[in-house]
């Protein structure tokens, strides 16, 4: 059995999983856990559209 | 004249008496992504870190990614296996099972590769916090 992702489907499941380690792992309270981790889910992701867009815009 | 770094009080934290639960939950953490967290009977971060750990390097190994032996040739190729030495159980299980061969012929494997790397160091995170916790540094 394999799993085809496609990029984004890879770097959104990629995301989800190590934000919820780090808010886990880095965070004391679960207040302070959830937000971190949400915190990172939105700069992976942010980053990976931003990474994108630039290098669309370096391609044309 | 006095030098001022000398002059300066350090600050020493007291060892930490090792306790039967500060090896255990490392090893066990080690063994299987959150166990450690379990043992120590936090039930929802436990649960949360063996499905997220667990889930990236299975979905590795589905992508077909590539598992990397111990080796001690290109420096990548030993620090892809430190990472995946990190999964633990998981790592050793697949092994034996020979698994993870990786398939050139795909793109998508490449990243299937780091996500069972990315799963390994995650897992190294996991251990280091339940230490922390065994040891009641953190809650």
């Amino acid at each position: 059995m394999t799993v085809q992702l496609t990029h984004f489907s890879a770097a959104f499941v990629f995301a989800l999983f190590a934000s919820v380690v780090f808010g886990i792992t880095h965070r004391d309270t679960t207040r302070d856990m959830v937000r971190y981790g949400l915190y990172c889910f939105v700069m992976f992701l942010g980053g990976l559209l931003l990474a994108g867009w630039a290098m669309w815009l370096i391609r044309r | 004249m006095a030098n001022s770094t000398t002059a300066k009080a350090k600050t020493v934290e007291p060892a930490q008496p090792a306790t039967m639960m500060s090896v255990l939950a490392p090893a066990v953490g080690w063994l299987i992504p959150g166990a450690g967290h379990l043992i120590q009977k936090r039930w929802i971060r436990g649960l949360l870190l063996l499905l997220s750990i667990g889930a990236l390097f299975v979905l590795g190994l589905l992508m077909q990614g590539h598992i990397y032996k111990a080796n001690g040739g290109d420096i990548l190729d030993i620090l892809g296996f430190i990472g995946d030495l990190g999964a633990g159980g998981m790592y050793i299980t697949t092994l034996a099972m020979n698994g993870g061969q990786g398939a050139i012929a795909f793109a998508i494997a490449d990243y299937g590769t780091k996500f069972m790397i990315v799963a390994g160091l995650l897992n190294f995170i996991a251990v280091a916090d339940a230490y922390h916790i065994a040891i009641g540094k953190k809650q």
